[in-house]
């Protein structure tokens, strides 16, 4: 295991840095013209309300991200963040005492869903991107069926601060919301697990060649396993967050998967496992999210945002692909 | 000359950004729907399902058949509350008939055209149904299959119409204009010449939606108000919030929010709430939480609706057409109120969920409100 | 366990020799059978029936035919649904009802189809985005610019083009036989030629097949040229069926995951390399027995979801499970 470790770390670390790299550039110079527009975005406050409302999208990719690095997809995302809203709103029903024990449930539910994306992935050998596309449609489903295709109940002002409420006059950063706090202590947790630990190196292994990892002694399923289990986890903090900014819905959810991976590949992750960092994610969000801004500014018909995210999405995985080439 | 045609159209769909909009902007059907919405309805009192405004009666006799019967009924889909609500009505409806219907078979289309010409087609061979229910996807698209079907059995179509006469009776509230009007007449009259009013919209060229904001634009331009920008949000709470912020931090003043569909209106309002704005005046839609907000918060605003209560005429319809009695038809138009200041107090349903839709008609079925999800 | 797993193997090895599409194919007609039985719709059973069963499978048929080449040569085709879109809407926009207008309306779908197909080809095979995130984005501009042109429905498809997806041939309906001829096409294609073998080397080992002298980026390019070519014409038929195209038929069609998940149920590899036609056209004849049974029981919309979702991990573990090796 040593042995292939160090036969493949010199270059992924090369390429690690350089995608982190664009994925900062391309962040940085969206919101430089984010701010040219509308300069007060470079206002602390506005700056802070910009990272609450991309908490989500950056927390969902970094999930992903574990399980790209396993060398699979996982599509039930957005299923379980439209999951968490829904139940959080109906099992609260309003009573705020009942907050901390139904979030208590839903990291529940988003283990279980985890682990029947792990467990059929690993054991019953059913490709992620099919095994996830069927538990998103019946996690989907289940949600649905379970509130009537209609939000029930309601959400209790303690539950929705943890996405909504901005701390005021806090020293150093002027205004702090909660979000942005649970934002940092997720991204800092992903980055120990994938970056500092033991756990972190055998997850690229075994992305990187699963048969290779194994014959070094990696247990290739249970840390499979965990990946969806991380990343399941992550979708209920994203809908949490979610649930409290903006309330109950239906479709609350709905497409986050895809950003989420398309948020990973602008931070330079590659598909199908071996290569990828948190600080890319994080930063592939930030500028999917500062796209999706920067498009609301100049109110170009919606249609054409589509078109020009696509673009964009090409351009910055194309010049991922040419710099890696160019560096190996 | 064709192959210029080609060209064109290819061009055209390469580069084209003036949208065909004026589809959605009928003056003659601006003009209809404005009179009937002062138009006086028709029919039973306190019962608007079962009332029609004007047109004229069809005469059913030929389709008279001795009960109990069976209604098929195919839907283009549940995708949203507003759809769910009116399912609920429509089977609320049925549970109060039952002695009359042996079975209310449904199928759903899952907002796939092909699907539900499909299941239609189902229905047909199957050889069970009295009479036929449609609830079209889209208009072109279900014509043959409800011609292919009007020649086995009665039809009745409502919400979307179809592009044939042949159906019984096509059964709808006065319709998108009529809900445009009103809500921008409503702010109009609240607001001084040279205001700023943001549109915020679900998704565009869907033809129930466009006509609604083809209305209220023409209104917004004849009366001078700006509408400073017309915002799609998929009726996602969390984008409709996201892009109200990006408004408000625009720091042009919004005085008015109009929206086609009043589902993410308190998610707008939290936008204000948490800029530490006062609230603009708005129009919504008759879903619970928005009028809780407005109750509570004392808000300037009107709700139009689109009333689910339209679910139920279809039942009755059909009832009525199996025993030969005469129906409104080949147009059936429903009323379509909005709740004012005046009424809002009468809708407010304490124990109904967040998107309960207020219009449906539904108090009196058996089941309320448990069946609609409330307590 | 690849190496105890032989005992196992022995036991079963009449299990193993049953070819996947049989299997599947076996499952659907259970299901609708027993559907029928048990909810007393014999009739069901019937010609009529039947062939309502068979032009369920058409669309996705169609579209599912052009995805076995994309993902057998190793790649993925998630642009199908924006440009059966984008030909339905084009078709209807260029007859205007005139039946003089048909073949130049089909010629110019056609070769739109053609550049969409060839630009995915380069995108993938030549500068090496990731199928996944490049066709994504092709389907996103193709998207945008298509809602951009034609907010609502323009135009209609000439009457006689209208009458082909309505007109039955010795009982069996015309969109029935074109699926039919063009599953036998793909099939001669893939199971004849050498372009076909080649198609498998290519994506079976695309290392070794470079090593052989094989232009595996042209057969790339080539299997997306097929692939939007599939898609051009199942939008031609829904354009034809629907009498007009609506810009957001194949998205609410949900053709890019469900063709893809019809061609993974018929035993294709996601990894490329094995499978085939008779495993897509079993995967649309479980899908349409399961749409066709749902509405026979009478299924509630979201429950339908939550089975479906089950019933598809169900189909692909049945054999998925037989795999020796890792799948990601």
């Amino acid at each position: 295991m040593t042995v292939l470790l160090n036969a493949v770390r010199p270059t992924r670390r090369r390429t690690a840095w350089l995608s982190v790299n664009l994925a900062l550039v391309i962040f940085v110079v969206l919101y430089g013209v984010i701010a040219i527009l509308q300069p007060n975005y470079l206002d602390a406050a506005l700056f802070m309300n910009f990272l609450r409302r991309a908490a989500p999208l950056i927390i969902l990719a970094c999930g992903q991200l574990f399980v790209i690095l396993s060398g699979g997809f996982d599509l039930s995302m957005g299923a379980v963040v439209t999951l968490v809203v829904l139940a959080a709103s109906m099992l609260i029903g309003g009573d705020p005492d009942m907050t901390w024990t139904v979030i208590a449930i839903l990291y529940a539910m988003g283990l279980a869903v985890g682990l029947a994306n792990g467990l059929i992935v690993s054991f019953l050998k059913v490709p992620s991107i099919i095994a996830t596309l069927g538990t998103m449609l019946l996690v989907n489903g289940l949600a649905l069926a379970w509130s009537g295709g209609a939000p029930r109940g309601d959400l209790p002002d303690n539950f929705r601060n943890l996405g909504r409420l901005v701390l005021k006059d806090v020293p150093l950063v002027g205004s702090l919301p909660i979000a942005v706090v649970i934002l940092v202590v997720v991204t800092l947790l992903a980055w120990w697990g994938l970056h500092a630990t033991a756990y972190g190196k055998r997850l690229l292994a075994v992305g990187d060649n699963p048969r290779a990892a194994e014959l070094a002694g990696v247990p290739v399923k249970p840390t499979r396993i965990s990946a969806f289990v991380v990343s399941a986890l992550s979708a209920v903090t994203a809908g949490i967050l979610i649930g409290g900014f903006s309330g109950v819905s239906v479709n609350a959810g709905r497409g986050l998967e895809l950003q989420a991976i398309a948020a990973c590949v602008i931070g330079g992750a590659q598909l199908l496992g071996g290569r990828g960092t948190i600080v890319g994610a994080l930063f592939g969000a930030l500028s999917l999210f500062a796209l999706f801004t920067l498009l609301n500014l100049l109110g170009l018909p919606q249609a054409l945002r589509d078109s020009l995210q696509g673009l964009i999405l090409i351009a910055a995985v194309g010049v991922t692909v040419l710099r890696y080439r160019r560096s190996t | 000359m064709q192959l210029r045609t080609i060209l064109a159209a290819t061009l055209a769909v390469a580069f084209s950004t003036t949208a065909y909009a004026q589809e959605f902007n009928d003056p003659a059907e601006f003009k209809k729907q404005r009179e009937l919405l002062s138009t006086k309805a028709e029919g039973p009192e306190g019962k608007p399902w079962e009332q029609h405004l004007g047109g004229g009666m069809v005469d059913t006799a030929k389709f008279k058949k001795d009960g109990p019967h069976t209604i098929c009924f195919s839907n283009a889909g549940v995708f949203n509350p507003w759809r769910v609500v009116g399912l609920n009505n429509m089977k609320g409806e049925a549970e109060l008939q039952k002695a009359r219907i042996k079975e209310l078979i449904v199928l759903d289309g899952e907002g796939k055209d092909d699907k539900q010409i499909s299941d239609i087609q189902s229905l047909l061979d199957g050889g069970k149904c009295d009479v036929l229910i449609v609830s079209p996807t889209t208009t072109a698209a279900l014509t043959p299959a409800v011609e292919a079907a009007c020649e086995k059995l009665p039809v009745i179509v409502f919400d979307r119409g179809v592009n044939t006469k042949c159906p019984v009776t096509y059964i709808h509230p006065v319709g998108g204009y009529g809900f445009g009007i009103t809500s921008a007449e409503f702010i109009a009259s609240k607001l001084p010449k040279g205001s700023n009013v943001l549109a915020l919209r679900i998704v565009p060229g869907v033809d129930v939606l466009e006509t609604r904001y083809s209305a209220a634009k023409s209104i917004f331009d004849e009366a001078g108000i700006n509408v400073i920008g017309s915002e799609f949000t998929g009726s996602d709470r969390a984008k409709t919030k996201s892009v109200v912020e990006d408004y408000i931090n625009r720091g042009e003043k919004i005085d008015a929010v109009w929206m086609d569909a009043g589902d993410t209106a308190t998610a707008a309002l939290e936008a204000f709430e948490d800029a530490g704005l006062p609230y603009p005046v708005i129009s919504g839609e008759d879903q619970q939480d928005f009028l809780r907000k407005w109750q509570k918060d004392n808000l300037v605003a009107i709700a139009p609706s689109y009333p689910t209560y339209q679910w139920r005429t279809p039942i009755i319809a059909a009832l009525d057409i199996l025993d030969g009695k005469q129906v409104p038809g080949p147009e059936w138009n429903l009323p379509q109120p909005a709740i004012t200041q005046e009424t809002l107090a009468s809708y407010i349903d304490e124990r109904m969920p967040p998107l309960h839709y207020s219009l449906c008609g539904c108090q009196d079925l058996p089941g309320y409100p448990e069946q609609w999800g409330g307590k | 366990m690849s190496v105890n797993a032989t005992p196992v193997a022995m036991t079963r090895r009449g299990f193993r020799d049953v070819p996947v599409p049989v299997v599947v194919i076996a499952l659907a007609a259970l299901i609708y059978v027993t559907a029928a039985i048990v909810t007393g719709q014999a009739n069901q059973i019937s010609a009529a029936g039947l062939t309502g069963l068979l032009q369920r499978t058409v669309a996705l048929g169609l579209v599912g035919l052009g995805q076995t080449f994309a993902i057998l040569v190793g790649s993925i085709d998630l642009s199908v649904a924006a440009l059966i879109s984008t030909v339905a809407v084009l078709a209807s926009y260029l007859m205007q009802g005139d039946p003089s207008m048909i073949v130049p309306a089909i010629a110019a779908c056609v070769a739109l189809s053609l550049g969409v197909g060839a630009i995915n080809g380069v995108l993938v095979a030549y500068w090496g985005i990731n199928p996944l995130i490049a066709t994504l984005s092709t389907g996103l501009i193709l998207q945008g610019l298509l809602s951009a042109s034609f907010t609502f429905l323009s135009g209609s498809v000439a009457p006689s083009f209208q009458a082909l997806a309505y007109q039955n041939l010795l009982g069996v309906p015309l969109p029935v036989l074109l699926l039919a001829v063009f599953a036998l096409a793909a099939w001669f294609v893939l199971a004849k030629t050498r372009f076909g073998a080649h198609l498998y080397a290519a994506g079976g080992n695309p290392d070794g097949a470079k090593l052989a002298g094989l232009r595996v980026q042209r057969l790339v390019l080539g299997a997306h040229v097929i692939a939007s070519f599939a898609a051009c014409v199942a939008g031609l038929y829904l354009a034809a069926r629907l009498q007009s195209g609506t810009p957001w038929i194949g998205r609410d069609g949900i053709y890019d995951l469900e063709s893809i998940a019809i061609v993974v149920i018929g035993g294709t590899l996601l990894s490329g390399g094995k499978g085939g036609v008779l495993g897509t056209i079993a995967g649309v004849l479980l899908f349409a027995s399961l749409d066709a049974s749902f509405n026979m029981f009478g299924v509630d919309a979201f429950l339908k979801q939550v089975l479906r979702g089950a019933i598809v991990i169900a189909a692909v573990s049945v054999y998925a499970v037989r795999n020796r090796g890792h799948v990601a």
